[in-house]
C-alpha cells in the first residue's frame, strides 16, 4: 500500500479517518491502549498494519510518555490512543508532563456515543473538561466529517509556536458514521499565531548591550533544543566570548567540552552559573522560563542584571523574572539575527571566575563523588563511568530524583538533543516509558536509561512492552533502596525524620529475567566499568542494576527560596 | 503591590469549552471574578467575555498574556475605569403592597433614572442601568418596602481607545501573511 493518497477516500468511516489523518500528517507510529469506546479505531488500524506501526504499551501512562519521549528525540509529533473514561484519565499525567515541558504529541481517545454523553454511561468522563488545563487544544467530535479538520488542527496547534500537548475525544458514533473523507493541512489557524513577529529594533539594542557587557551569562533552555539552535548557540557563545549554562532540559545544547560551557543552572546545578547569576551584568536567557528550580527566589534573582529575554511563548515572558529586552520568536531567528552585529570582547577576569568556581566545587563535591575510593558506590561515579565509556554519545533518558540529578550533572554531552527527563512536572514512572519512545525515535542511537527504585517501580509493567518490540535499551538501575530525593530533604530540612522513604525493594534482577531481559546486578566497586561494558556490548535490552550507597546526597544545593548565591557546597549532617 | 478595579475584554471563537479555559485562568491563580458577562461582539462569530476583577496591574497584565495563550482566544485587553464607558444592568422585585402609593412609585424611578418595568396586583419591577454605585444606591431607597427579588448583570463594557478589533484580527492576518 505504499505511495497512496491519503488525502481524499469515498465513503469511509469516521474510523478510517482518524487512520488516514494520521497518515496524511505523516505519522509512522504511534503508541496506545485499546477498550471500548475506542475500538472502532483499533479495527481500522488493523487495515492499515503495513503503514502505521502501532506500539501496545501496558498502560495509558506509558503511551503518552512513550509518545512525548518519541517526540523529542524524534522532532516528530508524538501519537497515542487511549479508550474512554480510565483509558483517557491515565493519560493526564503525560499531558501535563507534556504542556511543561513543551513537547508536541496529539491524543486521541474514544468517547461514548453522543447521545450518551452527559448520562454517565459505562466509562464516560468528561475528558475535555478534565483536561482542559493540561493541554494546548483539545476539542470533542461528535461527527465523522468533523475528524479530518480536527485532527489537522491538532498537529499544527501541537507542533507550532510553543509545543504542547493536543487531545482530540471522538464519540463511537462519530468513529462508526461514513462519510466522504478529504484531508487539508492546516496552516493558519485565525486567533492562534504562532510566530510572534521579530522585534528588530529591541533585538539591535539588546545586541548594544550585549556588546557593552562586562559580565554577560548565556542560560540556554530547552527551547534552543526545540528549535534546533545549538549550533547558532555556539557561534554566538564563540563569537561573543560569552559563558553559558543550561538548564535542565537544555542539557545537551552545548557539548560538555566546550570552553566557554560552564555547566547547570539551578538547584543541583553547578556552583559557577549559579553563583554568577548574582555577579553577571546582562542575563541572556534563551528558550527558558526561569521557573522557581532555577531562581529559587525571584526576589533575590539577578536583580543586578540586564535580562534579555529569548522566548517563543510571550506568556512566559514577564511571568516571574522581568524581561529588560523581551525578544519573543524562535530562539534560532533570533540568535541568528543577534550574530549579524554582535561583537567579541575580551572577558578574561569574568571567565576566569567561572573556572575558578568550577575548580571550588571539583574539590569540594566532583572529585569525591565521580572518584570515591572506599565506601558504597556513588551515583556520581556511575554516570561518571557510563559518560567515559560511551564517550559522552549516547542519548540519556532519566527518571526523577536523585537519578535524574546525578544523570544531569555527570553525563558528559557531546551531541545535543542527548537527554529526555521529566522536568517541569517531576514525573516520577516518566523514565522506562519514555526510554521506549526515545529508542523508537532515534534507533540509530545508544538510549540508555537511568532509573531510580522507586521510579521504575512506578511504570515497571513496560518491561514487556519492550521485550514484545524487541527494543535494544539499556536500563541502570540506581538502587539505593530509598525514595532518595525526599530522603535527602528529610535529611536536611526535616531532622532526619524518614517518614515512609525507605523501601524494602523486590529482586529487580529476578524480575526482569522473569520478562526475558538480560539482567546483571552491580554491588562492588571493581565490578562497575565490567559490568556496564558488559551491557553496552549486548545487542539486546539489558538491565544493569547497581547498589548504590543509601543515603548519598545531591550537591551543590540551593535550598528552596534561597538566593543563587546562597548555593551549598557541601553538608554536614 | 496596590490592588484595583480592572475590566479584561477578552475576544474568542464561540467554541465549545472555551469558557472552562477562561475561567480557569483567573481559578487557578485564587483570583476572584467579580461578574463576567458574555456576548457577540461587532464582529460575527467572535464572541466577547467582559470580567471585572481587583487585583494588581503586574498580574493583570499576566491575566492577559495567559488569556491570549488559549489558542481560541484572539485577543484580551486589560482596562482600568478611567478607560472605559461602562455599565451594568439592575432589577428589583418589590412587593406591590409595601409601596402602593403609585406617586411615590413614580417620583423614585424618576429620581434614579429608573424605569418601571411590570406592575401586577403582586410586584413591581423596577430597572435601573448605570455604575454599580448607582444601582446600589437605588436599592438602598427601595430596602424601606419588601424587596422580593434582586438581581445585577455583569459588566458591559466599551473601550475609549479607538482601535478596532477589526484592525487588531488584520494585524494578525498581516502577520501571519508576511511569514
Ligand atoms: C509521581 C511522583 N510522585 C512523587 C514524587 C515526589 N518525589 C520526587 S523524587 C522522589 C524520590 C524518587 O526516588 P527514586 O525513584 O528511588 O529515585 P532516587 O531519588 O532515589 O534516585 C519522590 C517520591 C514525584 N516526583 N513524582
Amino acid at each position: 500500500m505504499k505511495n497512496r493518497n491519503w488525502y481524499e477516500k469515498k465513503n469511509v468511516s469516521g474510523s478510517e479517518a482518524v487512520i488516514l489523518s494520521l497518515l496524511a500528517e505523516k505519522t509512522e507510529l504511534l503508541f496506545g491502549y485499546v477498550g471500548g469506546a475506542i475500538m472502532p479505531v483499533y479495527d481500522a488500524l488493523y487495515d492499515y498494519i503495513d503503514n502505521l506501526n502501532h506500539i501496545l504499551t501496558r498502560h495509558e501512562q506509558g503511551s503518552v510518555h512513550a509518545a512525548q519521549a518519541y517526540a523529542r528525540a524524534s522532532g516528530k509529533t508524538g501519537v497515542c490512543f487511549a479508550t474512554s473514561g480510565p483509558g483517557a484519565t491515565n493519560l493526564i499525567t503525560g499531558l501535563a508532563d507534556a504542556l511543561m515541558d513543551s513537547t508536541p504529541i496529539v491524543c486521541i481517545t474514544g468517547q461514548v456515543n453522543s447521545k450518551f454523553l452527559g448520562s454517565d454511561a459505562f466509562q464516560e468522563t468528561d475528558i475535555i473538561s478534565v483536561s482542559a488545563p493540561v493541554t494546548k487544544w483539545n476539542f470533542q467530535v461528535t461527527s465523522a466529517k468533523e475528524i479530518p479538520e480536527a485532527i489537522s488542527k491538532a498537529f499544527y496547534i501541537a507542533k507550532n509556536g510553543r509545543p504542547g500537548p493536543v487531545l482530540i475525544d471522538i464519540t463511537k458514533d462519530a468513529q462508526q458514521e461514513l462519510f466522504d473523507f478529504e484531508y487539508k493541512s492546516t496552516d493558519f489557524i485565525r486567533t492562534y499565531l504562532p510566530f510572534p513577529v521579530k522585534n528588530d529594533l529591541l533585538i539591535s539594542d539588546a545586541v548594544n548591550v550585549i556588546n557593552n557587557s562586562k559580565k554577560p551569562l548565556i542560560i540556554a533552555g530547552h527551547g534552543v533544543l526545540i528549535s534546533d539552535a545549538s549550533k547558532e548557540l555556539a557561534d554566538f557563545v564563540e563569537k561573543a566570548n560569552i559563558p553559558v549554562a543550561t538548564t535542565l532540559l537544555g542539557m545537551s545544547a552545548m557539548p560538555a567540552d566546550h570552553p566557554l560551557y560552564f555547566g547547570m543552572v539551578g538547584m543541583h546545578g553547578n556552583y559557577g552559573p549559579n553563583i554568577n547569576t548574582n555577579n553577571a551584568d546582562v542575563i541572556i536567557a534563551i528558550g527558558m522560563r526561569f521557573d522557581d528550580r532555577i531562581t529559587s527566589n525571584p526576589q533575590k534573582y539577578a536583580s543586578q542584571a540586564k535580562i534579555i529575554h529569548i522566548e517563543i511563548d510571550k506568556s512566559e515572558i514577564n511571568k516571574n523574572i522581568k524581561a529588560d529586552y523581551p525578544l519573543c520568536g524562535d530562539a534560532k531567528e533570533i540568535i541568528q539575527e543577534m550574530l549579524k552585529n554582535v561583537k567579541f570582547k575580551e572577558r578574561a577576569q569574568w571567565i576566569r571566575s567561572f573556572r575558578d568556581c568550577y575548580d571550588i566545587e571539583f574539590e569540594k563535591v566532583i572529585n569525591n563523588q565521580t572518584k570515591p575510593y572506599s565506601g558504597a558506590i556513588h551515583m556520581a561515579e556511575v554516570i561518571n563511568t557510563i559518560s567515559e565509556i560511551t564517550k559522552g554519545e549516547a542519548l540519556i533518558v532519566t527518571d526523577v530524583g536523585q537519578n535524574q540529578m546525578f544523570a544531569a550533572r555527570y553525563y558528559q554531552f557531546n551531541k545535543p538533543n542527548s537527554f529526555i527527563s521529566s522536568g517541569g512536572l517531576g514525573t516520577m514512572g516518566f523514565g522506562l516509558p519514555a526510554s521506549i519512545g526515545a529508542k523508537l525515535g532515534a534507533p540509530e542511537r545508544d538510549v540508555i536509561l537511568i532509573v531510580g527504585d522507586g521510579g521504575l517501580q512506578m511504570t515497571i509493567q513496560e518491561f514487556a512492552t519492550i521485550v514484545q518490540n524487541n527494543l535494544n535499551i539499556k536500563i541502570v538501575l540506581l538502587n539505593n533502596e530509598f525514595l532518595g530525593m525526599v530522603r535527602q530533604w528529610q535529611e536536611m530540612f526535616f531532622q532526619r525524620r524518614y517518614s515512609y522513604t525507605e523501601m524494602s525493594n523486590p529482586n529487580f534482577t529476578a524480575i526482569a529475567s522473569a520478562y526475558g531481559i538480560e539482567s546483571k546486578k552491580i554491588t562492588q566497586r571493581d565490578e562497575l566499568a565490567d559490568g556496564i561494558n558488559l551491557m553496552l556490548k549486548s545487542n539486546n535490552c539489558f538491565f544493569l542494576e547497581v547498589q548504590v550507597g543509601k543515603e548519598l546526597n545531591v550537591l551543590p544545593m540551593i535550598p528552596a527560596g534561597e538566593s543563587v548565591s546562597n548555593i551549598l557546597l557541601t553538608y554536614e549532617n | 503591590m496596590k490592588t484595583k478595579e480592572y475590566t479584561i475584554s477578552v475576544f474568542t471563537e464561540n467554541a465549545p469549552g472555551l469558557l472552562l479555559r477562561v475561567t480557569t485562568v483567573f481559578t487557578r491563580r485564587k483570583l476572584n471574578i467579580e461578574s463576567i458577562t458574555a456576548s457577540e461582539s461587532e464582529i460575527k462569530g467572535i464572541h466577547r467575555y467582559t470580567i471585572v476583577l481587583f487585583t494588581t496591574d503586574e498580574m493583570a497584565d499576566i491575566i492577559v498574556n495567559q488569556l491570549e495563550k488559549q489558542i481560541e482566544v484572539y485577543k484580551a485587553f486589560k482596562h482600568t475605569n478611567e478607560e472605559l464607558v461602562y455599565q451594568e444592568i439592575a432589577l428589583y422585585k418589590i412587593r406591590a403592597k409595601s409601596i402602593s402609593q403609585a406617586d411615590y412609585t413614580e417620583d423614585i424611578v424618576r429620581k434614579f433614572s429608573a424605569k418601571v418595568l411590570s406592575i401586577t396586583n403582586d410586584y413591581i419591577v423596577i430597572e435601573k442601568t448605570g455604575y454599580p454605585e448607582e444601582t446600589k444606591e437605588l436599592y438602598g431607597s427601595l430596602q424601606k418596602y419588601e424587596i422580593l427579588e434582586f438581581v445585577r448583570s455583569g459588566r458591559v463594557a466599551i473601550t475609549k481607545p479607538m482601535k478596532s478589533l477589526e484592525e487588531h484580527l488584520n494585524e494578525k492576518e498581516n502577520i501571519y501573511k508576511s511569514k
